[in-house]
Order: C-alpha cells, then sequence, then structure tokens
C-alpha cells in the first residue's frame, strides 16, 4: 500500500488551501483527491463577485478566487488526482479511491485532512407536501445548470429560502431573463448576508416574504403552482393565509449540511448543532491525525474563512507530523446563551496554541450584545457587539495566555441586552 | 426627502439615512463609519454595480465562460449590459482577465474573464 | 396478432408477462406510462409478507402464501435485492394481544413459522420499540425486496424471451372481432387473441370497454416518509396489529438499501393518479408511528412519497375470465398484499389460460436474467479488472449512493433501458441518497442526453413533459 505524509480529501477551496499550506511548511509528500474534472469545487459554479475581501484584499468572482489557489497549488507542485471519488476512509487512515485509470486503490496517510466541502438540503428536508414535478431545484443545482452548463431551468421562479444561494440566484435569473415572484423565508429575518438581501433582492425589486413558507405544490410533470402560507412564532402554517404563485420553477435555499459520510465511516465524533466532525484546537477529529475544515466541518458565510480555516487545519496537521498528539488532556469550548455552535470544541490546557480563533454563530438576530468568553466563574473576556446575526459568523479570539492551565471548559455565551 | 438605505459595506448592515434636497444629498446618518457616507451617496446619485454573467465559449471544458465587470457600472445600465453581452461568444483558449467586451457600453469598464479555460 | 396483451407493466402485468414467455406465445406489455412500473408498484411498502393477514377463504390468504414461497428463489434468478428481515406484530395490551392470537392460528394452518416474543426479548434488537408494546409475533421469514426492480427484471427477461414492452401506449378502446380483440392506443393497434387487464388503478376503465365491471375502483393513496441511510431506528418491520378499519396501520420498514419506510396512511383518492403527499396524510404518519416506536428521527427524512393502491369495492383480489367476454381476464383489486402474491397471481391467470389455449413451452426460454454489474457488491480485484475493461466503471457519479457512469450507461442500454431521469434513479439509484440528486442530477442527464442522442433540453425527470431544463441561455 502507498503511503503519504499526508493526504486532502477535496480539491475545493478549503482542500487547496490546505495543500500549499502543507507545502509552505515543508511536507512535500502529498496527495490531493478531487471528485472532478477540476479542482476549484464550488466556487467554480459561484460566478458572482465578493469573494477574497480578507485573502487578496479584493473583490474577486468566485471562478477567480479558485483560480488563484489552483495557481498556487501549481507552483508549490501539489499533486492533485482528478476524476476521482474516495470510497472509504478508516480510523487508522487508509484510504480507497476510485477513478477510471487506476481503479480501486487503497493508500495509506500520517495524516488526513477531511476538506469535503457540503450539499444543499433537499425538499426530503423540508415539509413540502404535493406532487413530484420536474420543476423544483435546489438553488445550488440550478446554479449549476445555469453557470457551467449554460441552461436555464425556468421562466417564473419562486425561491424557498433566504440562504444566499438562493438570493444570488434570485438575481442571476433576473438577469437571464426570468421573472422572480418572490423569496419566502420561513423565519422572521433573512437568512442571507445584508449586501445579497439589498444587491440581488431590492435591486430588482423581488419580494421578500418573511415569515413564510412553501407549503404544498401543484403540477403532474412540470411544476404549475405553489402554495405560500404565513407561519405562527413556532413555525407552523396559519391557516388561511394561503396565497397561490403561478411558477414553473421553485429554488431551495434552506440550508448547506457538511457532508459528513467518509467521517461517519471512520467513526469519527460527530457535532449535532454543525452536523460536522468535533475538532479541537489544532483542527484534529476524534480520530487520531485526521483533520478537517471548510463547509465539511461547519457551514461558512464567506469562502475567505473557508481557507484561512484550511491553512489552520493543515498546520495543525504539520504540527501533528512533527510533535505528536498535544500534551494532556483536553477540555471543551462550549456554546452558552444564544450560540448555537462553536468550532473548534476543544482545547488543550497544558500545550495550547499560540492563538486561537473560534468560531460561532448565534440562534438569532441580537443588537447591543455582550460577547462573554468565560472558563467555569473566571472571564476571560468581554467585547461589544452591536449587531450579532446567524446568517455571518462570528469569531471569538483566545489566546495562549488565555487557555494556558485552565481547569474548566471554555464557554461562549451572549449577555443580550435587558 | 429623506431615503432609508441598510449600508452593505460590512454585516453590521447600519441602517443609513439620507436627506436629498434638488438631487443633492445634504446629511447622511445612521452610519458608522465613513464607508457608509461614501456608499450612501453613490447609491442615492447613481447606484453602481459589479456585473457578473456568462458568455458561450467553445473548444472548452463548459459550455460558458464567467465573466465580470473590472469595475462597477451604474445599475440602470445592468440590463442592458445583459443584452450586450447575450451574444458574444468566444473560442478556448481563455485567460482570467482576458478583455471580452472592451468599454461596456461606453462605460469605460472592461467585461473580461472570469477564470482561465483551456482548449480542449 | 398477438396471443396475449397484458395491459399495466406493474408487478403483476411483469411477473405475468415473464411467466408466460416460457411459452411459444406472442405476447406485448402496453403501459400508459414511459416506464415500467409507474403505479401501484412504484410506491407501496415493498414487503413481501408472508401470508397470515388475509382472511381464510380468499385469493389473498392463498395467493400470498403461494407467492411469498416464490420470492427468494425469483430474486436469485432475477439477480434482484432480497432481504429476509423478519416482521414484527407488536401488540399494545389485552385486546391487540387477543387480535394477534386470531393470526397465529392462521399461520399455523397455513405453515407460516413464527414465533412469540415479549417486550424484554425483542428490546436488545428493537430498542426503540414502544412501553405501550406488550406483545410481539415474530414473522421472522417476512423479507423485503426493490419492487421496482423485480418488475424490471421481470420484463427483461421477457423481453429476451421475444416479448414486446410498449410503453407511452395508454389504451382508448377495445373492441372484440372475430376471435379476437382489437386494441387501440394512440401509436398503434393491437390485435389479440387473449387480454389480461392489469392496468392497477385504471382497471375499471379497462374491463368496461368489454363490460360493465360489477365493482368499483376506489383507489386509495399512502403516504410515507424515507429516512436517511445514517439512522436506522429499527431492525426488523414493526407492525402494529392490523385492524378491519385501518387496514395495516403505520409501519416501519428497513428498506434493502438501508434506508426506513415509515408510513403508510390510507385516504380514498378522487383522481387515481393523484401521488401528491397531503399535510394531513403525514401529520396521520407522525402520530400514529407512534404507537409502536419511539424516538423516530423523522427530521432525518430525506423524502416523503404517495403511493396509490388499486383498491376496489370488491373485498378479495378479482382473477378471472369476466362473463361478458371470454377470453378477457381480469387481475385487478390487486392491493396489499399483491406484491407478495405477484408470482401465484401469475400462476393463476396461467392456469386460466390453459383452459382455452393450449401452452407449449420453448425450450430456448431463458428465464433467468444476467447479473446487472453492480460496483459496490464486487471485490477490489472483479471491480478493477472490470475498469481496466471499461474505464466508466472508474468514474463515480453518484458520491451518496457510489454509483459509476458505466453503471448508469448499462441501465440505459439494457433491454427496456432507463429513459428519463427517474428511470435511471430507479434502476441504479443515483439520486437517491441524501444529498436526492444535488450533485448528481445533471450528471446523468448529460449521460442520458448522449446515449439516447438527444438534446439536454429534451430529457425528462419523469412523465412526458417533465423536462428539467428549459432553453439554452447562451447559443
Amino acid at each position: 500500500m502507498k503511503k503519504y505524509q499526508a493526504i486532502i480529501i477535496g480539491g475545493g477551496s478549503a482542500g487547496l488551501s490546505a495543500a500549499v499550506t502543507l507545502k509552505k511548511n515543508g511536507i512535500e509528500d502529498i496527495l490531493v483527491i478531487e471528485k472532478d474534472e477540476e479542482p476549484g469545487g464550488i466556487l467554480e459554479q459561484c460566478i458572482h463577485n465578493g469573494f477574497g475581501l480578507q485573502t487578496f484584499k479584493e473583490q474577486l468572482s468566485g471562478p477567480a478566487y479558485a483560480e488563484r489557489y489552483v495557481r498556487m497549488a501549481e507552483e508549490y507542485d501539489v499533486n492533485i488526482l482528478l476524476n476521482t471519488m474516495v470510497t472509504k476512509l478508516t480510523a487508522d487512515r487508509v484510504i480507497e479511491y476510485v477513478n477510471a485509470e487506476e481503479g480501486t486503490v487503497q493508500v495509506q496517510a500520517d495524516a488526513v485532512i477531511l476538506a469535503v466541502g457540503c450539499y444543499e438540503r433537499p425538499r426530503g428536508g423540508i415539509n413540502i407536501t404535493g406532487t413530484r414535478p420536474a420543476g423544483i431545484y435546489t438553488a445550488g443545482q440550478a446554479q449549476r445548470y445555469l453557470n457551467i452548463d449554460g441552461y436555464m431551468v425556468g421562466k417564473r421562479v419562486m425561491i424557498l429560502g433566504s440562504g444566499d444561494i438562493g438570493l444570488i440566484m434570485a438575481r442571476r435569473m433576473t438577469l437571464e431573463g426570468a421573472e422572480v415572484v418572490g423569496v419566502a423565508e420561513l423565519m422572521p429575518y433573512s437568512n442571507g448576508l445584508p449586501r445579497n438581501i439589498k444587491q440581488c433582492l431590492e435591486d430588482f425589486n423581488i419580494p421578500l416574504y418573511l415569515s413564510h413558507t412553501i407549503t404544498e405544490v401543484f403540477g403532474t410533470d412540470r411544476l404549475e403552482k405553489v402554495e405560500m402560507m404565513e407561519v405562527d412564532a413556532k413555525s407552523n402554517p396559519i391557516p388561511g393565509t394561503e396565497h397561490y404563485f403561478n411558477v414553473d420553477t421553485l429554488l431551495l435555499s434552506v440550508g448547506l449540511i457538511p457532508e459528513n459520510h467518509l467521517a461517519d465511516q471512520a467513526g469519527i465524533q460527530m457535532d449535532p448543532s454543525t452536523k460536522g466532525p468535533v475538532v479541537d484546537d489544532r483542527y484534529m477529529t476524534s480520530a487520531e491525525g485526521i483533520f478537517a475544515c471548510g463547509n465539511g466541518l461547519h457551514v461558512h458565510d464567506l469562502v475567505d474563512y473557508v481557507s484561512l480555516q484550511a491553512e489552520k487545519s493543515a498546520e495543525g496537521a504539520v504540527s501533528y507530523l512533527q510533535n505528536g498528539m498535544p500534551q494532556g488532556d483536553a477540555l471543551r469550548i462550549q456554546n452558552g446563551n444564544q450560540v448555537s455552535y462553536c468550532v473548534p470544541s476543544k482545547f488543550y490546557p497544558q500545550t495550547p496554541v499560540e492563538k486561537l480563533t473560534v468560531y460561532f454563530r448565534v440562534r438569532e438576530p441580537l443588537k447591543n450584545a455582550t460577547l462573554i468568553i468565560r472558563s467555569g466563574d473566571k472571564i476571560i473576556r468581554t467585547m461589544k457587539k452591536r449587531i450579532l446575526i446567524p446568517s455571518v459568523m462570528e469569531e471569538a479570539l483566545l489566546l495562549k495566555k488565555d487557555m494556558s492551565g485552565l481547569t474548566e471548559p471554555i464557554t461562549i455565551e451572549i449577555a443580550e441586552e435587558k | 426627502m429623506t431615503k432609508e438605505l441598510v449600508c452593505v459595506n460590512c454585516p453590521l448592515g447600519c441602517r443609513l439615512t439620507v436627506t436629498v434636497q434638488h438631487n443633492q444629498i445634504t446629511a447622511v446618518s445612521g452610519n458608522s463609519c465613513p464607508r457608509g457616507k461614501t456608499y450612501a451617496e453613490s447609491e442615492c446619485i447613481r447606484p453602481m454595480r459589479i456585473l457578473t454573467t456568462t458568455v458561450r465559449i467553445t473548444n472548452a471544458l463548459h459550455r460558458v465562460l464567467p465573466v465580470i465587470t473590472e469595475q462597477e457600472i451604474p445599475l440602470d445600465l445592468v440590463m442592458k449590459a445583459m443584452e450586450a453581452v447575450r451574444n458574444v461568444k468566444v473560442a478556448a483558449p481563455i485567460q482570467v482577465g482576458d478583455i471580452i467586451v472592451e468599454n461596456l457600453l461606453g462605460t469605460g469598464v472592461n467585461l473580461v474573464a472570469a477564470r482561465s479555460m483551456k482548449q480542449l | 396478432m398477438y396471443d396475449v396483451v397484458i395491459i399495466g407493466a406493474g408487478i403483476t402485468g411483469t411477473m405475468l408477462c415473464r411467466k408466460l414467455s416460457q411459452y411459444r406465445l406472442k405476447i406485448a406489455v402496453l403501459d400508459q406510462a414511459n416506464d415500467i412500473a409507474e403505479g401501484a408498484t412504484m410506491a407501496n411498502s415493498a414487503v413481501i409478507h408472508v401470508g397470515y393477514d388475509p382472511e381464510d377463504g380468499t385469493n389473498k390468504a392463498e395467493l400470498n402464501v403461494k407467492g411469498a414461497l416464490q420470492y427468494e428463489q425469483l430474486c436469485k434468478d432475477l439477480h434482484c435485492k432480497h432481504k429476509t428481515v423478519g416482521a414484527y406484530i407488536a401488540a399494545c395490551g389485552a385486546e391487540e394481544e387477543a387480535a394477534l392470537g386470531v393470526l397465529a392460528a392462521r399461520a399455523d394452518a397455513r405453515n407460516i413459522p413464527y414465533r412469540w416474543l415479549s417486550r424484554a426479548d425483542a428490546l436488545p434488537d428493537e430498542p426503540n420499540l414502544s412501553e405501550n408494546v406488550t406483545r410481539i409475533l415474530d414473522f421472522y421469514t417476512t423479507a423485503v425486496v426493490y419492487p421496482w426492480e423485480v418488475a424490471v427484471a421481470c420484463m427483461e427477461v421477457a423481453c429476451q424471451n421475444g416479448a414486446e414492452l410498449h410503453l407511452n401506449s395508454p389504451c382508448t378502446g377495445i373492441a372484440r372481432e372475430d376471435k379476437c380483440f382489437r386494441i387501440t392506443t394512440p401509436n398503434a393497434d393491437f390485435l389479440t387473441r387473449y387480454v389480461v387487464n392489469a392496468a392497477g388503478v385504471h382497471a375499471e376503465e379497462i374491463h368496461n370497454m368489454v363490460g360493465k365491471a360489477s365493482w368499483h375502483a376506489t383507489p386509495r393513496k399512502g403516504e410515507y416518509y424515507v429516512l436517511d441511510q445514517d439512522v436506522q431506528p429499527i431492525r426488523h418491520i414493526i407492525f402494529p396489529v392490523p385492524s378491519k378499519e385501518k387496514g395495516k396501520g403505520v409501519l416501519a420498514i428497513p428498506t434493502v438499501f438501508g434506508n426506513t419506510l415509515i408510513g403508510p396512511n390510507s385516504d380514498f383518492l378522487e383522481d387515481p393518479d393523484d401521488t401528491g403527499t397531503t399535510d394531513s396524510g403525514l401529520a396521520y404518519v407522525r402520530e400514529n408511528i407512534g404507537k409502536t416506536l419511539n424516538h423516530i428521527p423523522l427530521n432525518r427524512s430525506i423524502r416523503t412519497f404517495a403511493g396509490i393502491r388499486p383498491t376496489t369495492s370488491a373485498p378479495d383480489f378479482i382473477i378471472e375470465e369476466i362473463s361478458e367476454a371470454p377470453h378477457f381476464i381480469d387481475a385487478v383489486s390487486i392491493e396489499s398484499p399483491g406484491l407478495a402474491s405477484s408470482p401465484a397471481i401469475a400462476d393463476r391467470i396461467i392456469e386460466i389460460l390453459a383452459q382455452s389455449c393450449p401452452l407449449e413451452i420453448n425450450p430456448d426460454a431463458v428465464m433467468t436474467r444476467e447479473k446487472p454489474i453492480v460496483l459496490a457488491d464486487l471485490s477490489a480485484e472483479e471491480r478493477n479488472a472490470l475498469i481496466r475493461e471499461n474505464p466508466s466503471y472508474g468514474k463515480i457519479i453518484c458520491r451518496c449512493e457510489q454509483i459509476s457512469e458505466g453503471e448508469i450507461i448499462d441501465c440505459i442500454r439494457r433491454p427496456c433501458g432507463a429513459r428519463t431521469v427517474k428511470g435511471v434513479k430507479k434502476r441504479v439509484r443515483p439520486g437517491m441518497g441524501r444529498c436526492q440528486g444535488g450533485f448528481c442530477e445533471p450528471k446523468v442527464l448529460h449521460i442520458l442526453a448522449r446515449e439516447l442522442g438527444i438534446s439536454p433540453l429534451d430529457v425528462v425527470y419523469g412523465g412526458p413533459d417533465s423536462n428539467i431544463l428549459q432553453s439554452e441561455n447562451r447559443i
């Protein structure tokens, strides 16, 4: 069985960033395994701009952002295996992959980085009753058909869910001549970034129906009509609020879920709140030497953070390859009041990292709140936050001195304005 | 006359109030930083946007090539720009940044390739 | 001139066609839909009931027991999935336990094996059993299959033996001519000596083209949840105790592919082709599964669907030559346990045919199907040999179910091959996993277009007008 120092599963923005970081740190013997025919991942279909402000200090389109990383990978001579699907992963880092040239191959690595991305919640994951006609797509699927294959999926469009891909597709299809009749959002607030609400909906007078959902679809072969209803505080449809829209297309933008099939297979502990693996401050999962990053770990708001996090996970892998496991026992980093999850969610108080950025999201929009980082009764840091919204990923910074020698878990919580 | 806007420069999403008299902005409030003021001014006089779309490409991996305006163009020209781009056809190979349409609709802004595509 | 035309390419029609194809007969199967198994066979519980449920003296009782016994061998011959999972009939309280006694007595009389379990006996295997459950009757030979696969495989065998399949061929009229019937469809007329009406929910319309049915179609709809393979809350099929009013009740079924089905409800249908799911139907399923099971993670549902059942006002299967039109044979009212009974239903129809039609065995007929290539079932060496020979087996299209391009191409090129995205999905399962086709559907669409030599714009999801792409965005 062929052995590598490190194997990265996934050649999208996370995987390429991790690969380049490994090479920069002198880890030469690495392999990136990518299922598609070219590296770059989902960014290739995200042709809108807004990528790269953090990483490159400029506004790039998705494909241009990806190309920067593809170039870097080329410069560092990263070995990328294309058209190759990983079919198995074990806790002792044996990977089975398959492609047309080599068939099924087993390889082993001292370190594995999962950079597998996420998938879109399909119709079955939400409650829409009715028929099963063509014309219902996840937003990303329609995006692929339009931006990669060059086909329009429909002319009169309703969008369910105000996630960013849904908003982006509202604008994109409008530009291509479709009529987008509205975006229905179950929550009383949008799940997309404010700039997308403005530039994708308001610029084109597309109505956003907050606290509304699509309850039923009609049509035998092709979608003909959808039923929209207002929902109460518990998200239950309110009888008597039925509205009907004659549309041939319904796009679903109702959430992204980390792709965790391989992690599950390796018996890696999962975090039910992120639906990705639990990782420590080095981005190592519960399986020794297996790391995770990017949207396969938790769903990010901006690709820039995916790249940054992938660097951190690669640094974790470098540290593991050079020094082995951290000393001492890990403690939890847990989510407190109004915080829906924390990543990473473990740290080593005896051997803390220099600087740890903990990513989290809030459960609902909050104003003039205070972020509190504490360990037991000890307050490590507080920070005023004017506005917190669930669609934006927040950061809590922990320094080595903050974590060093702690005996109780760290809690990240929000104190709300009284 | 006053106009309400949400600033899109950063996630804060400040709610801006702009006072306009005789097509001139006389006051901006609600912004937390100078970028908010600049945004409000441009947004009230002539909103500007980056346009991203695709053009047909032949002899390449995909049927279409993503393209982007090098700078913002007026929002009111966006639909017209789409029409202007609709029938543009290019052939691979294309390098990222290659000019696809020069001086789009006389705006002085070029439409360029958003990625490279090799010839098949 | 055909010897036999079967109307309906569901499990009844295809199973019959396969069995008939061993004789020297000219046979055709007609179906209104554009694929095999688009009606009741498409969406049901997929259970091979062993036959304890139907009342004594019925066709259902006799044919269910006989049919179920044939399945294991049948699935071997056809290389179809067949998994003996066992069925727990879970009684809650004394009254239901008494009802279990009736089932056990029937099982004794019909030689169906079973055993009694206490709740404690069952808990290690089924930790999610509700505390309501007091006693269990375990029919441990009960199996699950993949009904479409069986129907498609039967039709493949029949076609291999010379039978014809005519899809997109709704029967619009049947006229009696001299010693034969003329069946009209929009594409062609079929002259045939015998007609078998296996038209499922449309059987009454077909019957009334030659006579007047003494029964009425009263189709019912059953709605189900499909759970992700990652959550497997049950290992056996879990039934509540059946009742006259509610039929078999809401069950939990482990499918051959590791998904779990939860359902069905049972509602009368006005439109026999209405397979829409409803709020009330799914609510019924949610409420009633709690009778026998706790902690069913319906939030991990990847899909809901509704199936139609060709119920009629008759209480039993009707399998008979109709009095007004000799040589016209009804196989109607084939509701549950129709899937399990279908091999025996076919045998019964052949007996009826044999009374007036000499059946001569065709020595060249092959009743088995060549094993389709399923990569997941092969050893690494076998897979690699195959990929060396044909690299398309090394190109994985569906990452959830790990289906290769080669398998998709095969299912399009086989006899009675897939012509739609749904047809591919039915045969080799890309899009059946947790992403429900989010990633692989565009790829399947392009493979179909290439294999069928059509524009991607003309590829349909399921029905004839269910195009996925509407226009070329850049010419």
